[in-house]
């Protein structure tokens, strides 16, 4: 394992725990889903839907 | 980390396995070779002589290692026997199942995460200002008890409920608490544990807000710099949805950035006479400030307030615990505080009252057993998880990281001075508010081995940059002092030790506005949902109108509270935290007694103890200590007995009486006390209706059998992910298959 890999590795936990990743995964669902055939949101689509919908479905946060 | 990917993959029908046989796996947890046999009988042995170092070899001191190696030691034996018992016993995850996260995935709410990623995230959502301030205030009965029931309860209560309620959550699409509740409790069940939860969110965002302006008061350089939070979360808002969508990462280190700035401006402003008169503020004020806060955070969008400051909290919370521990393995502090103290056989405790039993298991709720977490181990996590058999990992596994965030506090509070701590606990109407009355009161408490001076209060507030620290009650000024102590040691010495109390400060005040917050919200929909029954526009949560009456009532629900609290005459933490405890911890009866409902319906009877002994302790300790706030004779513990004290006092013509100066104050003791009586009386009596209901439940599914189910209907799984933090030989070599499979179709965009 070179440092670049260690590098990449922190990068990648990173983004997954802030969520980051959250566009990619769904492009990636939505090309595994429908082919490739549907046109997903863009990235600014996809973020504004996803707070637009944490307005309408709020998480509890713990104590 | 090869299996990154292993998520998203084509609907062949000759894939490869997607669980390890059961057989290779029970093989695997047989096989006792000498490397494992070896390794697991060490860390038995450094458990056992942690424990011995802490409970029976009690010298002047105690290094605080010990703690740490006890508490790591039987997580590690409580992870790898206790919750593989349960899994095997209990739970019986399926990995051919397929998870919501697969079968109902939409990319979005539910998306397949990582399990390494989503322990994280998970921990970041269960783990916030509880297991720092539970700890602290229960310091005052020695570190041993504290320190037991953090780690023994996790390993046999808290882990346990947080593991069942996330797997049965997930077997049902990611319902919520309060749904499973109405399907496995009926009606009356469910309806009790609705409202319950309801009130018991009240109280929790209530006692939340009073930390914070505890922590707050009379501190300009703490009110500036968390006041700054607001306009950096708004401009990170703004940040990503305008300019850079999607770059959390990015606008969570330039919001770091600022934030440090705010502290180190913060210790500048309060310098300035403009500073000092403009941000040294009274608690009501500051209480008034918040409530309005609340209401405004609650009815913005999202996008605005909440997510950033939500990534900020994380980025912090994450951050902060990591370099909190590391900093206790390198400084090792010498802890001088007893094993056990007066105060948990004689209950005259000036920080809570009442004896060990069970005040101790209320006063620590959050790290050892936290109902709170059924929230979110129901509902939010539940829509991520890749392969059923993780969830003991993130569930159970995810908690014990929260009690040894628990552990780490208690380190922190008992690491500092005893007389300072008992100084900075002792609530305004104990020490008067000045370094002279706290150091009368504290040295007149007769503790051995405590000798506070004024000298050392003094120079203690001008260390961490505060005018005083006298009667800094709600624990986290408390973990403040113990952080900036540790981690003066490592980083920069005394000379920054004003930075270290103001970044835990503010590092704990960031997470309690972002469940204030967050609570309002959840609480708003629930109140909405509630009240539609009656008229049917209120279901509507997009009604602006509608959202904004459910958001005041909401927010006056726990505003009032939290001007009770504020302006209590007989202070108030220390009245109202074993309210919050025993809130959270009927909170965890119901998760449990729903648990158990679910399990008998199941047919695994012979099982049941596993959860009917975590819900019976919880179910006798809340239990009892409402009642003892209830019928107890004595004042400082029974509100009723302290109501009746003041009125009798009132009606004898009296204008003083106890710790209340005036006529008013007395009124407002009466007052206060009444509120928190009618509310312990509700709360217990909601516990007890569930709780009856999920034994008659269970008694029912005993006559008939296991029979029916409220499970989602199996769908078959077409993933495979390892289960455990690192994959097993068996793992790996499934993974290898899949990952010589030819890769999904090319994606758009990256």
């Amino acid at each position: 394992m070179t440092v670049v890999d260690i590098a990449r590795g922190i990068r990648w936990y990173v983004r997954g725990i802030m969520g980051e990743d959250a566009y990619e995964k769904y492009l990636a669902h939505v090309a595994g889903e429908h082919g490739g055939g549907a046109v997903p949101l863009t990235e600014r689509e996809f973020w504004r839907d996803r707070t637009d919908r944490q307005d309408a479905n709020p998480e509890g946060r713990c104590c | 980390m090869a299996n990154r990917s292993a998520g998203a993959r084509t609907k062949d029908p000759k894939l490869p396995p997607v669980a390890v046989d059961p057989a290779i796996i029970e093989a695997a947890d047989r096989r006792w070779t000498p490397l494992k046999i070896a390794i697991w009988v060490a860390i038995a042995l450094l458990g056992g002589l942690s424990w011995v170092m802490l409970a029976v070899v009690r010298g002047e001191t105690v290094n605080a290692i010990w703690f740490v190696f006890a508490a790591v030691c039987t997580y590690f034996i409580g992870y790898r026997f206790y919750s593989k018992y349960i899994e095997k016993h209990l739970v019986r995850p399926d990995d051919r199942r397929a998870t919501p996260a697969e079968y109902k995935a939409d990319g979005k709410d539910f998306a397949a995460t990582d399990r390494r990623v989503l322990y994280g995230h998970h921990f970041a959502a269960i783990a916030g200002a509880g297991p720092l301030v539970g700890p602290v205030l229960a310091a005052q009965m020695g570190y041993l008890p504290g320190t037991i029931w953090i780690i023994v309860g996790v390993v046999l209560a808290g882990a346990v409920q947080d593991y069942l309620v996330m797997f049965f959550s997930m077997r049902r699409g990611g319902r919520s608490l309060g749904q499973m509740a109405r399907d496995e409790l009926g009606r009356v069940g469910g309806t009790a544990a609705i409202i319950a939860t309801l009130t018991i969110m009240v109280i929790i965002v209530a006692i939340l807000a009073l930390v914070v302006v505890n922590a707050l008061a009379e501190s300009p350089w703490g009110v500036f710099s968390v006041g700054m939070t607001i306009p950096i979360a708004l401009f990170m808002g703004c940040y990503l949805r305008f300019l850079r969508p999607g770059k959390v990462t990015e606008v969570s280190i330039i919001g770091f950035v600022l934030l440090l700035a705010a502290i180190v401006g913060g210790g500048a402003v309060a310098e300035t006479d403009w500073g000092v008169a403009l941000f040294t503020i009274d608690k009501v004020p500051l209480a008034i400030g918040i409530i309005v806060y609340g209401f405004i955070a609650a009815v913005l969008p999202v996008w605005l307030l909440l997510a950033p400051r939500d990534y900020l909290s994380t980025f912090m919370k994450v951050g902060t615990i990591l370099m909190l521990a590391l900093a206790i393995i390198i400084v090792r502090p010498e802890i001088f505080a007893p094993a056990v103290s007066e105060f948990a056989t004689t209950g005259t405790g000036p920080v809570v009252s009442g004896t060990l039993f069970p005040f101790l298991f209320v006063t620590i709720a959050c790290g050892a057993l936290s109902g709170f977490h059924a929230l979110i181990a129901s509902g939010t996590t539940p829509k991520l998880i890749q392969k059923e058999r993780q969830t003991r990992f993130i569930g159970y596994g995810g908690m014990l990281m929260e009690s040894f965030v628990a552990i780490m506090a208690l380190v922190a509070a008992l690491s500092i001075d005893r007389g300072i701590y008992f100084a900075m606990n002792a609530s305004a109407a104990a020490t008067g508010g000045t370094i002279e009355g706290a150091v009368a009161f504290v040295n007149g408490l007769g503790m051995t081995g405590v000798n506070l001076t004024p000298e050392m209060l003094a120079q203690t507030a001008k260390d961490v940059g505060e005018e005083s620290i006298v009667s800094r009650t709600g624990g986290a000024p408390t973990l403040a002092v113990g952080l900036a102590h540790i981690m003066q040691q490592v980083i920069g010495g005394s000379g920054l030790m004003a930075f270290w109390y103001h970044f835990a400060i503010m590092f704990e005040a960031l997470f309690i506005l972002t469940a204030v917050d967050a609570g309002t919200r959840v609480a708003r929909f629930m109140l909405q949902d509630t009240i539609g029954n009656v008229i049917p526009r209120f279901k509507n949560t997009s009604w602006r109108v509608g959202a904004w009456i459910a958001t005041a009532i909401m927010v006056a629900a726990w505003g009032a509270i939290l001007v009770m609290g504020v302006t209590d005459p007989l202070g108030g933490i220390n009245t109202l935290f074993p309210l919050f405890g025993i809130a959270n911890q009927l909170l965890a009866a119901i998760a449990l007694a729903v648990c158990m409902a679910i399990i008998a319906k199941r047919g695994y009877f012979r099982f049941l103890w596993i959860v009917a002994l975590p819900l019976g302790f919880a179910a006798v300790v809340t239990i009892t200590a409402s009642f003892l706030k209830i019928f107890s004779p004595v004042p400082a513990i029974g509100y009723f007995a302290q109501n009746a004290a003041f009125r009798e006092a009132l009606a004898a013509g009296e204008t003083s009486f106890g710790t209340a100066p005036s006529v008013e104050a007395m009124n407002a003791v009466v007052r206060n006390t009444m509120v928190q009586g009618i509310l312990s009386i509700l709360f217990v009596t909601l516990a007890i209706i569930v709780i009856v209901t999920a034994i008659l439940a269970t008694i029912r599914a005993a006559r008939r059998g296991a029979s029916e189910s409220s499970e989602d209907e199996a769908v078959p799984s077409k993933v495979f992910a390892p289960a455990g933090l690192i994959a097993t030989p068996a793992e790996k070599e499934i993974q290898k298959q899949w990952d010589a499979l030819p890769s999904p179709p090319k994606r758009g965009g990256h």
